[in-house]
């Protein structure tokens, strides 16, 4: 990647131009910026103030194009270079994408959401087309030819008539700065894509296959110190007293106190470890709390008022029509951790008053924000720098670390590293949170006719359901996203990939299939007949012809099961095969076929492995993933706590695309994982006739519903 | 017990002075400033650390760095220091990676798999790969590119 143009700090708009020197810049706004922090549009970094992301082909003839993006995996780099690439028709290779750095960055919101591709790839898109469009006027005046007679080719322009009569954007770009904000220039049509439905080369893969990539904890500075921070057994303890005299006799050992925060630092960052391994803490125990086994009656009893999230028609005559028909059931998921295998990593360098945090954060701005706070520093004092990110999956929309890092490398007057170790990380997740669901729905004549539901805990998404109900109400209480009650959740909650609605699918097509079985029909009929949205009903005959399902009632002993859902505008539907061992409980994945509606797919490999990914990290939290909890202590401490789904799990994958080249792009990040709960419930039921209405399916719980009959 | 310790590092002779119970992974991140080799988890519970010592994959996070004494030690960049080995060639060409993160280790493992075993099976490769934890589900596009790679390598030496 050749050096981004800008160094640092906040640029006011000459600045702006004359550290970034000639070329061609389109500035343009992404969309959510604007909406979620109208205060921090005066303070944005890094030029002229009415923009929140650009692209500059400079007269090297590179392109580059920034966001405030990070790369978490999913490959924001590459996906936005083959947009670049098609619109302004020069290669991938000639386009650096710049990520995650707030000195050099735009503030577009943060990575989470699905949001990426729905809103920044369009505008990137019209940027493309603008500087396009500006580059062939230059090049008609320059060549004499109407602007109706140019062609384009990887960043040459010239006349089909005149031999030898070209010019390349880098000649056009020379000595000039051309400034233009995004008009609306049309794209290209889906037609004519050479590079947009193609699956070139990651770019960040060479640096991710050889060591070479650099996340937040790979910082090294001379002077560098690790710090290890003092924990609370138990979320809710206070400290009481720390004895820090043994720690402070390590040599090279550096013990910090700052208003309640213990610190261990070290030039080496294990020995900083066991240097606070030797402080001697007393901590008073928080009051009792609830367990993992008590949480879903607490979080239903803590709960605020639930709010009414969508009725229509009359629950009594609903009631009336359903007559021996109802369905009443209680479902529930434990908490689950993100647990990326990068930990919360952070590297804060202090130097002429001035902070550089290198945190790993999907949400630097946000990052900023705390560390600006948490300082009292101005913005122009303080940059994020997350390019590289080892995993967020929601988890790291908040970066306690860099702060932590921050405040201790000011304090040092050395730069300081943070690394969280997998005792931390579980302690300070802020897991997906614990839900209660429950639905009474009622069947007749093949029909469904009632559905009234309570959802706690799990948030709002998606809990109305899509399918064709006359008299139904849905209420939602508590959540994800806060306004939950002290106390309701004895540590944080937070977004975990999908928030709400790996929850609430779970529940509804569960209950979906049980009512199926009320009605005596075979699931993919009984859904079919009440589902008229017709992007649901794609993907679910999508995926039931790749599968090759076969109509029968459930249970039939075969061990298949279907669910199907709606992700941010995005539509998946996935069936499944399982086999169930009746002595141990263990839950076998043979086969998993997902069909996805998100729209236009702008790179299928980035799609496929999106998918395939949720695909494992489903199958972790629909049959093993659980914290594990007491009185506020988090007893999930590392990852033999914590079973992950492994290689010798991966079942046959088979995914497809409903690939829409004329529609809008959708994120594809969150929604493939919606229905794996469901989906391996339902074939569980299939295999053996027991439901499991709590998530995860252990073999435990597995072996529980099968006694019970 | 602080002491002098000389192993061979990616072919490399290197002496250091050090406590020989601190374990090798923090020695070579930190006192080596080689960053390649992540920590995950620090108990041997995910293989993000993973490095070979004399032919065999090791868990960096509980190996003393007293145990490397006199041996070879192999870590991602070495594997890379004469150009990409098939097997990085086979990660880059699958995209069996997302966030990166396992990466080291789980390329690190794969290789030390076909030292010892040129042409895995399916079976051999999923039971030699299993303690590496990926975290975004790379997991079926990991075990084709160890295929491939020991097709590449025809079996043949590394």
């Amino acid at each position: 990647m050749s050096k981004p143009p800008i160094d640092t700090g906040e640029l006011r708009r000459r600045d702006f131009f004359g550290i970034a020197g000639a070329g061609l810049f389109v500035f343009f706004r992404s969309g959510p910026a604007e909406a979620q922090e109208p205060a921090r549009l005066p303070t944005r970094q890094s030029g002229p103030a009415d923009f929140n992301a650009y692209l500059r082909i400079g007269a090297d003839g590179r392109v580059t194009c920034m966001s405030g993006k990070v790369e978490l995996g999913q490959g924001v780099m590459t996906e936005l270079a083959q947009v670049l690439a098609e619109e302004l028709d020069v290669s991938f290779d000639s386009i650096d994408v710049v990520v995650g750095d707030t000195g050099l960055c735009p503030n577009d919101g943060g990575t989470y959401g699905s949001m990426t591709t729905p809103l920044l790839v369009p505008n990137v898109r019209r940027a493309g087309a603008e500087a396009r469009a500006v580059l062939l006027e230059l090049a008609a005046g320059k060549l004499g030819v109407p602007v109706e007679r140019l062609r384009v080719g990887n960043g040459v322009i010239g006349d089909p008539g005149k031999p030898g009569a070209t010019v390349t954007y880098a000649q056009l770009v020379e000595g000039k700065r051309i400034e233009r904000h995004l008009a609306n220039i049309p794209v290209k049509a889906a037609a004519g894509f050479q590079v947009i439905g193609k699956s070139p080369h990651r770019k960040d893969g060479l640096e991710k296959v050889t060591g070479q990539a650099k996340y937040c904890g790979d910082m090294i500075f001379p002077g560098l110190l690790h710090a290890a921070i003092l924990r609370p057994p138990a979320h809710g303890a206070k400290l009481k007293s720390a004895d820090t005299s043994a720690a402070e006799k390590v040599a090279g050992a550096l013990v910090i106190r700052d208003s309640g925060m213990v610190a261990v630092l070290h030039e080496r960052p294990d020995v900083a470890r066991s240097a606070l391994a030797l402080v001697r803490a007393e901590f008073e125990n928080p009051p009792a709390g609830p367990d993992d086994v008590t949480i879903f009656e607490h979080i239903r009893k803590t709960a605020p008022a639930p709010r009414a999230m969508g009725a229509a028609g009359d629950l009594a005559e609903g009631e009336r029509l359903a007559a021996g028909g109802i369905v009443e059931t209680m479902y529930t998921n434990s908490y689950v951790a993100h647990a990326a295998m990068e930990t919360h990593s952070a590297t804060a360098r202090f130097e002429d008053g001035k902070i550089t945090v290198w945190a790993s954060t999907q949400a630097p701005f946000q990052a900023r924000s705390a560390v600006m706070s948490a300082l009292g520093l101005p913005a122009d004092k303080v940059r994020i720098v997350s390019r590289y990110v080892g995993g967020g999956f929601g988890g790291k929309t908040e970066a306690d670390q860099g702060v932590e890092a921050a405040r201790l490398a000011r304090i040092a007057g050395k730069p300081v590293q943070v690394v969280w170790n997998r005792q931390e990380e579980f302690f300070y997740d802020r897991f997906r949170p614990a839900a209660s669901m429950t639905i009474r729905a009622g069947v007749a004549n093949g029909k469904i006719v009632l559905w009234d539901s309570q959802i706690v805990g799990a948030g709002d998404r998606e809990v109305v359901p899509f399918y064709d109900i006359p008299h139904r109400r849905v209420t939602s209480a508590g959540g994800w996203m806060g306004g939950n009650p002290p106390g309701m959740n004895p540590f944080e909650v937070g977004a975990w990939r999908a928030p709400t609605v790996n929850s609430v699918t779970f529940a509804r097509e569960s209950h979906i299939d049980a009512l199926a079985a009320k009605a005596g029909m075979d699931p993919l009929e009984f859904r079919l007949n009440n589902l008229t949205h017709a992007r649901v009903r794609r993907v679910l005959e999508m995926a039931a012809k790749r599968f090759g399902w076969k109509a029968a009632r459930a249970p039939s002993g075969r061990g298949v099961g279907m669910a199907c859902g709606i992700y941010s505008n995005a539509c998946s539907a996935s069936c499944a095969e399982v086999a169930v061992n009746r002595g141990t409980g263990a839950v076998e994945v043979k086969r998993i076929v997902m069909a996805l509606d998100v729209g236009l797919v702008v790179n299928p490999d980035g799609m496929r492995q999106q998918a395939e990914g949720c695909v494992m990290m489903g199958m972790g939290a629909a049959l093993t993933e659980e914290v594990k909890f007491r009185n506020g202590e988090v007893l999930t401490r590392n990852f033999d706590g914590y079973p992950l789904a492994r290689f010798s799990w991966l079942p046959k994958v088979e995914i497809v695309f409903v690939d829409d080249p004329e529609a809008a792009a959708l994120g594809g990040g969150e929604p493939p994982i919606i229905t794996l709960g469901a989906v391996l419930a339902n074939a569980i039921y299939d295999a053996v006739g027991a439901r499991l209405l709590q998530l995860p399916m252990t073999p435990e719980r597995v072996g529980a519903a099968l006694a019970k009959g | 017990m602080e002491r002098t310790i000389s192993f061979r590092l990616n072919g490399k002779l290197t002496s250091l002075k050090v406590d020989d119970q601190r374990m090798l992974l923090w020695v070579l991140r930190s006192d080596l400033g080689m960053t390649g080799t992540k920590f995950g988890c620090g108990e041997a519970l995910c293989g993000a650390c993973t490095v070979i010592v004399n032919n065999q994959a090791v868990r960096s996070c509980v190996t003393p760095a007293g145990a490397v004494e006199g041996k070879q030690v192999l870590t991602i960049e070495g594997i890379g220091q004469n150009g990409l080995h098939a097997v990085q060639q086979a990660f880059l060409s699958h995209h069996a990676f997302q966030c990166g993160y396992c990466t080291p280790g789980m390329i690190v493992s794969a290789y030390a798999l076909l030292l010892k075993t040129p042409r895995p099976t399916r079976e051999q490769i999923v039971k030699h790969m299993e303690d590496n934890l990926c975290r975004c589900g790379a997991h079926g596009r990991i075990i084709e590119a160890i295929q491939e790679a020991a097709v590449a390598k025809k079996g043949g030496a590394l």
